[in-house]
């Protein structure tokens, strides 16, 4: 499905608007959250009408030929093209990379689209795509198809890249939303927040000095390393747009589950956590580019996160909480008093509060 | 000494807790008067864990929910204007005016943009003298020392394309208003930290005196509002009712003299309307006479903009501790955190907006909320 | 009413105006306009509300609001569990259901 890898902007902070007859499209529908997925439900998938669309997973699972191929697609709209950490450039294929990856698919082709604003330094361009490059060697992809369109000046934001991605779904593997289930254990494969605090950083009008970058990388060799402990993983999400907070009510509602994490133990950086202090933003909420959240039996949940530390990118797999069979379609957090909150799904995108 | 993590240590959140546990002896009904302690109670689950006697109400102390109607509707017009940059703190952009918000008029072509303080609308002002730059100026005390050095320095800077849309509110005459109010609950107050370290505590014992009630200046901490429950707790089972300052650390009994001078000097009292409550007399600012030129109310000639609230809503009802949300007909029917009526539905830390996500949970679990046992036992 | 965090001020620029620092929260920094607390030195907290510093937080105030933390738990340590007295003396049914939540925050 579309997802941008745009995150929370301060000069254009998205919608959570209320008011539910929106006549005009408003930033929320692009945030990863209830507006989101309402366009999807009553736009998109009646428009198309087909169950594999209706499905509503990062990537489709298709059967071709004698092979179950794992196909998605994603537009890449960030600002600034550059940040701490990497760049549109890297987004547009980890993106893809991942998306595929979560439906445990190994990621081998990707196309690339750019949509260039007419005035747009060449070097730019150039620099996003060796971006693409470099990231799709270390993802183990290729990049086997393209196509460019100019826009005129003012008719778009700089560049827009737009990335597909097909990869092969390993036998027996069966990951979606809807296997999850109570006694399931959640776990995140590391710290969380980095990216959308990195980028929010470099945000114009909200420019704040912090020392992290962006955590954007590629899952799919992490989620095979998974896989080799067992095939039996049920869920398998990275928590971008929206954050944990949008992945896991996302499982929850699909699946009819309730989630209950343990606050305490959710691995926040101090800076992460700190940016969100000073602007009112909820951890929970913020993007991340190189993470995922998996579901997996209880019984093996031991095994799966021995075999994600011991990769470079799940070193800070975490345990962060439980499928449930209470509250079904509801994600409660235990807070670290030993009281209990509600984390919802959110509107569009979380804004800085002053209250 | 960082200022936080000391003050949300979970082992000395037991112990006070513990210590209002041992305290309370009879019901007591508490408001904390300010949003950002609402949202502080909700984020801990503070209020789960308080013994069955303390009920905490959720006063009127967030300023996006009691900006009154008439005034997000002057500032969607304004905002729909050609050649207007419209600046405002990223939470009011969702608070739905009469048929639309903030983010329709940026959606359908306005230039609206999100702020971290009203100095970067001055900034954006400088950098666009062809365009008129309109700053949303709302909040409590606390914001009132930002918003009036912004004009302030418009004004020495000589420019004439900034102005702000004014509704500030003053927390002193909405506690008169609730505890006036002939159906009140409230016995006991935690007083919003953050104002007081800018007014001071000077206005508040005779509100402690008038009404017979404790008030508690509290911070935002887990156990800054462990303690300022606990020291207003403790006044009510012994008959008292004083001022006493739980957030000395940043309060002093003189405010900030600075900031006051800078409010006296750009601002003046006036009656506001508060959303869900009504009128309240001389309970906000407005630009004094001196820089009116700079009140986009006028420049704008949206002065004549009035509106009425859905009937239907009982927001200030809620707002006031009189009734639970779940008392009114628009709860969770007409009225859910998608399509708020009414300012405690809008903000996600709204009485309404915080119980409507609690019902969702089913039925009640080891950790049942405050809500649901309350539904259980309505005597209680 | 308004978010307010504690920072600590890392830099004043003198010669901006209005008066300017550089404020440290945690890791995180941010100018901060510090005209309300003009006297403020380096090194020294404030707490940060819209991008101005509102008041300068007092080390002793702080230190004192915790350590009578500690001693009221000390003080219940001698006089034996509040939670279960105090179950006991209202007679609700709510004792394990504390116990519960008390040994999660634990």
């Amino acid at each position: 499905m579309p997802e941008l890898a745009d995150t929370i902007d301060p000069a254009r902070w998205t919608c959570p608007a209320p008011l539910r007859d929106q006549p005009v499209v408003v930033m929320g529908h692009g945030g990863g959250g209830a507006l989101s997925a309402e366009l999807m439900e009553q736009v998109f998938a009646p428009a198309y009408g087909n169950a594999t669309l209706a499905a509503l997973t990062d990537s489709a699972v298709l059967q071709l030929g004698g092979a179950r191929l794992a196909f998605s697609t994603d537009s890449y709209v960030v600002r600034p093209l550059f940040f701490p950490g990497g760049s549109l450039g890297d987004l547009a294929v980890n993106g893809t990379v991942n998306d595929l990856a979560m439906s445990g698919a190994r990621p081998a082709y990707l196309s690339a689209a750019f949509v260039l604003e007419e005035g747009v330094e060449l070097t730019v361009v150039e620099r996003i795509a060796r971006a693409m490059g470099a990231a799709a060697e270390t993802a183990g992809v290729t990049i086997a198809t393209g196509d460019t369109k100019v826009v005129e000046s003012g008719h778009g934001d700089g560049v827009y890249v737009t990335t597909a991605g097909v990869g092969l779904v390993p036998d027996g593997v069966d990951i979606r939303p809807q296997r999850a289930r109570p006694g399931d254990a959640v776990i995140v494969s590391g710290p969380i927040g980095l990216h959308g605090v990195a980028i929010m950083s470099v945000r114009e009008g909200l420019e704040f000095g912090v020392e992290i970058a962006s955590d954007t990388a590629p899952l799919a060799d992490l989620v095979a390393a998974m896989l080799s402990v067992t095939p039996d993983i049920h869920v398998l999400r990275d928590p971008t747009r929206g954050g944990l907070a949008a992945s896991l009510n996302e499982i929850a509602r699909a699946s009819g589950t309730g989630v209950r994490l343990n606050e305490r133990v959710i691995p926040v950086p101090d800076a992460v956590a700190n940016a969100c202090g000073f602007l009112g933003l909820d951890p929970l909420y913020v993007a991340n580019e190189g993470r995922l959240v998996a579901f997996v039996p209880g019984s093996a949940a031991d095994e799966v996160l021995a075999a994600m530390r011991a990769h470079p990118q799940g070193a800070g797999a975490t345990l962060i909480g439980e499928c449930v069979a209470e509250h079904p379609g509801m994600v409660v957090v235990s807070t670290g008093l030993g009281g209990t909150r509600v984390v919802d799904l959110p509107l569009g995108e979380q804004l800085p509060r002053i209250c | 000494m960082k200022y936080i993590d000391e003050f949300n240590d979970p082992d000395l959140a037991r112990r006070l807790l513990d210590e209002i546990h041992a305290t309370a002896t009879h019901p007591w009904a508490l408001m904390e008067v300010c949003g950002g302690q609402t949202h502080s109670i909700i984020r801990h689950g503070i209020d789960q864990l308080l013994p069955e006697q303390v009920e905490l109400i959720h006063g009127p102390g967030c300023p996006v929910c009691v900006t009154p109607l008439d005034v997000i509707d002057q500032a969607l017009e304004i905002a729909s204007r050609q050649g207007v940059i419209f600046c405002s703190f990223g939470d009011m952009l969702r608070v739905p005016g009469s048929d639309r918000d903030l983010f329709r008029v940026k959606g359908e072509g306005g230039d609206v943009r999100v702020v971290y303080s009203p100095l970067d609308a001055l900034e954006l002002a400088r950098r666009n003298p062809d365009r008129e730059v309109v700053f949303f100026a709302i909040g409590f005390e606390t914001t009132a020392p930002a918003n009036a050095m912004a004009v302030h320095q418009a004004r020495r800077l000589g420019l004439t394309n900034f102005s702000l849309l004014v509704s500030h509110v003053r927390v002193p005459p909405a506690i008169e208003a609730i505890m006036t109010s002939p159906v009140c609950r409230v016995q006991g107050f935690l007083a919003a930290g953050h104002v007081c370290s800018v007014m001071g505590t000077a206005e508040y014992p005779q509100l402690a005196e008038r009404f017979g009630v404790p008030l508690v200046v509290t911070g935002f901490e887990p156990l800054d509002i462990l303690e300022g429950i606990r020291r207003a707790v403790r006044q009510l089972e012994r008959g008292e009712h004083r001022v006493e300052n739980a957030y000395a650390r940043a309060v002093r009994e003189a405010g900030n003299p600075a900031a006051l001078r800078m409010i006296e000097e750009v601002f003046e009292v006036t009656d506001r309307n508060w959303r869900g409550i009504g009128r309240i007399p001389l309970s906000g600012w407005r630009l004094a006479k001196a820089f009116r030129a700079y009140d986009a109310e006028h420049r704008f000639d949206v002065g004549g903009i009035r509106t009425e609230e859905p009937a239907e809503c009982r927001s200030g009802e809620v707002l006031q501790g009189l009734i639970k949300p779940t008392e009114c007909a628009a709860f969770g029917t007409t009225c859910t955190p998608r399509t708020p009526l009414g300012a405690t539905m809008v903000s996600s830390e709204g009485a309404c907006a915080a119980y409507y996500l609690y019902r969702r949970m089913n039925g009640p679990t080891p950790q049942a909320t405050r809500a649901t046992r309350e539904e259980m036992n309505p005597v209680a | 009413m308004c978010l307010a965090v504690p920072g600590k001020v890392v830099a004043i620029d003198g010669s901006a105006d209005p008066l300017t620092g550089l404020i440290d929260f945690g890791g995180v920094q941010k100018q901060a306009c510090l005209e309300y607390v003009p006297d403020v030195r380096v090194g020294e907290y404030v707490i940060v509300h819209v991008g101005f510093a509102l008041q300068r937080l007092d080390e002793e105030s702080a230190l004192a609001s915790l350590k009578l933390f500690e001693e009221l738990g000390l003080l219940e340590e001698e006089f034996g569990d509040a939670w279960e007295q105090a179950a006991q003396e209202d007679g609700t049914s709510a004792a394990s259901e504390r116990e519960n939540s008390g040994s999660e925050a634990r």
